[in-house]
């Protein structure tokens, strides 16, 4: 078969079995759109902002565990699309995103619409390639598929010049079978003695934890995460990245960890003597002041990347592999090892955890007068049965989801945890709803984060994708103006935003439902009318309390045992 | 934890940009690097790269970790874990007029410099070895003489069987 570079382009994406390819045309990638246009089998998305397309195939990526594919042009289209490369690359999703560049013998002359977008990706990439002519296409784009989905995940970039997707060169095609390539070799199975040692600390423990993270989700061991955790029966904790990995309903679950978490399970890193790291990287919004962190444990940290072990925190026992191959080792050691932690060890450990849990960290102050964002994300919980998709921005919106919307399923939390990008929630919602034409997904943002990308609800409409957005309509850039009460002696500087768009008026220009919730009466009643309507995009904006803020908190240089707790903690039910 | 000079020593994909890949590393995550040296080795799709760096035990597992990562790099040791030899190459050219030109030239036979320019007023003197070496020459020439320093960086290979190689 005898195509041209654009052509191969669009069919090695059929030969990676692509839906979707979010993208935006333009002058360098004209070539490729042709061949997109000839063909049927990989549908475009045709977005508003080209940071639109890369939220949107991170989004279907992380609903789906495929890679997200997107196409952008040269110079603006490339650097456009690199915050959402970036935000991809902090919580290691697999993308590929093909740039198109300048005609080859103009590239370094400054030619228009002319960026260097390999050096301009290289540091928020795994890896980034630069074609050098039509007949390397096929074999990159097998590269970087193959670098992007394995070992851990990550976005990669591919820079095609203009010319090598010309339709009148022809070249022979085959898309190769397999990939080799001796500078990348992913680990797959952990160190046999490192993970019997594990397991034989594991059942001498006395007050264990088990801390677990995205990469659960990413190497699809939450099956494998579940098993383990109830053959021990520790208690579990969850990065914000991880939730949905272990049931949030379970009894076994204290809840999110970290800056935001819950009391139990920040007390219980604090005071546990082993602890249990899978797929995780002890981010600072996790660890708080690493002095303070988890002083008496022994630590067993599983992960696949290398790097991440030993980076934040000391390790005792490093075990470098694919979760899904190392917990099932450690399943096996277990049914073939008897020998297990104390019980009244660890009912002791669970009675501590439960007085911890009786002091109701994440209780609020209900209100009759005034929309409490906490009590609208419980209501969105309740009336989408636990099951819906749910992206969230970036701020006090992104915490209240993930402490009070219980997931007990995989990929249905779906936010910017690493880089804390604002306007990732819309676009993200409408590549999940694509992946997810049938379930419920649900954006829930705030009148800040939706303003970075709020174009995307023009693509919603061409599109026909019905999502729901709960827009918690503080007027205050909400964490900003938290932490300047907390840390500024309340002098809120530039946090308030006081020229909001009529949110109504504006889901409607786009023909899609615009609701306003000003009363905590009118909650409920408006997400049934609102999930109710199948069909359509219902942006429904709900005037909150201003003053409301996320608790409890470990503000700066505190440690896990310092948690700032509501004001009225001990008296709020 | 105490600092400590390390040299690393890297098997690289032969490919535009993989130096830059390296090089990006060390300012993007704040490692020190003290000197980079990279050139083809006998197989022209590889390079090796020689790199002097500093940093505690953690940091420099960190580099090693975070170097291994990258794409391109194919493999790497530090070598500073067991014997080896790790040389620079300089060259200095110094004022050398009349009366200082014989103090000059024997200044270098100590070293064992190689005299690699003469002009009426000056001398190119190419010298190798460990920095130390180089430095002290340096030292011993005096400021005042010296007119121009370039320095290889530090390339570094193990002794006996222990090699890089794919």
């Amino acid at each position: 078969m005898e195509l041209s570079g654009g052509e191969i382009l669009i069919q090695s994406l059929q030969d990676e079995g692509v839906e979707y390819v979010f993208g935006y045309p333009g002058g360098a990638v004209l070539h490729i759109y042709d061949a997109i246009f000839r063909q049927q089998q990989v549908k475009h998305i045709l977005v508003r902002h080209e940071q639109g397309a890369t939220h949107m195939a991170d989004g279907y990526s992380r609903a789906t565990g495929k890679p997200g594919v997107v196409l952008v042009t040269s110079g603006p289209g490339a650097t456009n699309a690199i915050t959402g490369i970036a935000t991809a690359h902090l919580d290691s999703i697999p993308m590929v995103i093909i740039t198109g560049q300048v005609t080859s013998k103009y590239i370094g002359t400054d030619a228009f619409q002319e960026v260097d977008a390999i050096g301009c990706t290289r540091p928020c990439v795994k890896h980034n390639f630069m074609v050098k002519s039509p007949e390397e296409i096929a074999t990159v784009m097998k590269k970087a598929f193959y670098v992007a989905t394995t070992g851990r995940p990550g976005p990669v970039v591919v820079d095609i010049p203009k010319d090598f997707t010309a339709p009148n060169v022809k070249i022979p095609y085959e898309y190769p079978t397999d990939v080799s390539m001796r500078s990348y070799a992913p680990v797959s199975g952990g160190h046999v003695g490192q993970v019997r040692k594990a397991v034989e600390l594991l059942a001498q423990a006395k007050q264990p934890m088990i801390y677990t993270g995205g990469g659960v989700l990413m190497s699809e061991s939450h099956q494998e995460l579940r098993k383990l955790s109830q053959e021990l029966g520790y208690p579990v904790t969850s990065t914000l990245m991880g939730l949905g990995a272990y049931p949030a309903s379970d009894k076994q679950f204290v809840g999110m960890l970290g800056m935001h978490g819950t009391y139990e399970a920040n007390l219980g890193m604090h005071n546990c003597d082993v602890l249990l790291a899978v797929g995780v990287r002890f981010d600072d919004r996790v660890t708080g002041e690493v002095e303070h962190f988890c002083p008496n444990a022994k630590i067993i940290h599983v992960d696949i990347d290398p790097t991440s072990i030993a980076k934040n925190v000391g390790v005792d026992i490093p075990i470098v592999g694919d979760l899904k191959v190392v917990l099932t080792r450690m399943l096996e050691l277990l049914a073939q090892d008897s020998r297990r932690a104390n019980p009244e060890d660890i009912a002791k450990w669970w009675s501590q955890i439960e007085e911890w849990k009786a002091v109701k960290s994440l209780a609020y102050e209900s209100s009759d007068t005034v929309i409490k964002p906490q009590y609208v994300v419980e209501k969105v919980c309740e009336v989408t049965n636990g099951d819906a998709y749910v992206t969230s921005d970036v701020g006090q919106h992104q915490m209240w989801a993930a402490q009070y919307y219980k997931f007990d399923e995989p990929r249905r939390w779906i936010n910017s945890g690493g880089l804390g990008t604002m306007g990732f929630g819309l676009p993200a919602a409408l590549g999940v709803k694509l992946a997810h034409p049938e379930s419920d997904v649900v954006c829930i943002t705030g009148e800040a984060s939706i303003q970075m990308c709020l174009q995307e609800l023009s693509t919603a409409l061409q599109y026909g994708l019905p999502v729901k957005v709960v827009n918690l309509n503080n007027r205050y850039l909400g964490m900003v103006r938290q932490w300047q009460e907390f840390q500024y002696e309340g002098r809120y500087s530039s946090s308030y935003v006081d020229a909001l768009p009529d949110f109504v008026k504006l889901a409607e220009s786009y023909n899609h439902v615009g609701m306003k919730i000003e009363n905590p009466a009118d909650v409920e009643g408006a997400l049934k009318e609102a999930f109710a309507m199948k069909d359509k995009l219902v942006f429904m904006d709900f005037l909150t309390d201003q003053t409301e803020n996320v608790y409890p908190m470990i503000e700066a240089g505190k440690g896990h045992h310092q948690m700032r707790m509501h004001p009225k903690v001990g008296e709020l039910s | 934890m105490s600092v400590s000079k390390h040299v690393v020593s890297l098997l690289l994909e032969n490919e535009s940009g993989s130096l830059s890949r390296v090089a990006g590393l060390f300012s993007m995550r704040g490692y020190n690097i003290e000197s980079l040296t990279v050139a083809p080795t006998n197989d022209p799709t590889l390079s090796r790269a020689t790199i002097v760096t500093s940093g505690d035990d953690r940091t420099i597992e960190q580099i090693t970790k975070q170097l291994n990562k990258l794409v391109d790099v194919v493999r790497l040791v530090d070598l500073t874990e067991a014997a080896h030899v790790a040389h620079e190459m300089m060259m200095i050219k110094v004022r050398a007029p009349g009366p200082q030109r014989e103090e000059i030239q024997r200044l270098s036979d100590i070293y064992k410099g190689k005299i690699v320019d003469v002009t009426e007023s000056t001398f190119v003197i190419e010298l190798t070895g460990d920095s130390d070496k180089l430095d002290s020459f340096i030292k011993a020439v005096g400021d005042e003489q010296i007119l121009e320093v370039v320095r290889s960086g530090v390339t570094g290979i193990a002794r006996g069987e222990r090699g890089l190689k794919v």
